[in-house]
């Protein structure tokens, strides 16, 4: 269903997640998360020493409406890398632990 | 405000064979920590498997629930050793 649309929110999300290799769109920042889970995925990619580009959320509400329908993903934090969602903060937290992020994220 | 029956019971209405462990997280009913196992996940990626017990919430999932922390597995995934 073409749309002619323009969504410059939706668009600079698309771009964001395509131009960076890994990207996380949390709540808060990385040195003042506002949330134990976006702080929790922070910590798993900096035990890894993975640099990556980081997204508020909070500023706008319109930010995570159009991430979500981006991604079909209900919940932030959200851990994109080479242009795929890996995962929220459960799904990053099991991959670190077993080894399975680091492979993800190389 | 859903309590962790509901939300139990909800998953498992919803996903066909699927058993679920919900615990209150904090205890403020509105942040869940869930166990799904479902043989409804086999050959599905773990988002995928996500995504399916978000599905059963909808809109609720950042509203009404504030938090879903999830885990999910196959039955055959079960630990035996």
């Amino acid at each position: 269903m073409p749309t002619s649309q323009s969504n410059p929110i939706r668009d600079a999300i698309s771009e964001a997640i395509e131009q960076h290799r890994v990207i996380l769109f949390m709540k808060g920042t990385p040195e003042a998360p506002a949330c134990g889970f976006s702080a929790r995925t922070v910590a798993a990619l900096q035990a890894l020493d993975t640099p990556f580009a980081a997204v508020d959320v909070l500023p706008d509400p319109r930010i995570r409406q159009e991430l979500s329908a981006i991604s079909n993903w209900p919940t932030i934090p959200q851990l994109f890398a080479k242009g795929e969602l890996i995962g929220g903060c459960d799904i990053v937290t099991e991959m670190y632990e077993s080894g399975e992020l680091a492979q993800a994220l190389l | 405000m859903p309590t962790p029956e509901d939300i139990k019971r909800r998953i498992e209405e919803s996903i066909a064979g699927a058993q679920a462990e919900v615990e209150d997280y904090t205890g403020g009913g509105d942040h869940f920590r869930a166990t799904v196992t479902a043989s409804a996940f086999e050959g599905r990626s773990r988002i995928e498997q996500h995504r399916l017990v978000y599905e059963v919430f909808g809109g609720e999932i950042g509203g009404a629930i504030h938090a879903l922390s999830l885990k999910t597995q196959t039955p055959a995934k079960i630990p035996t050793h």
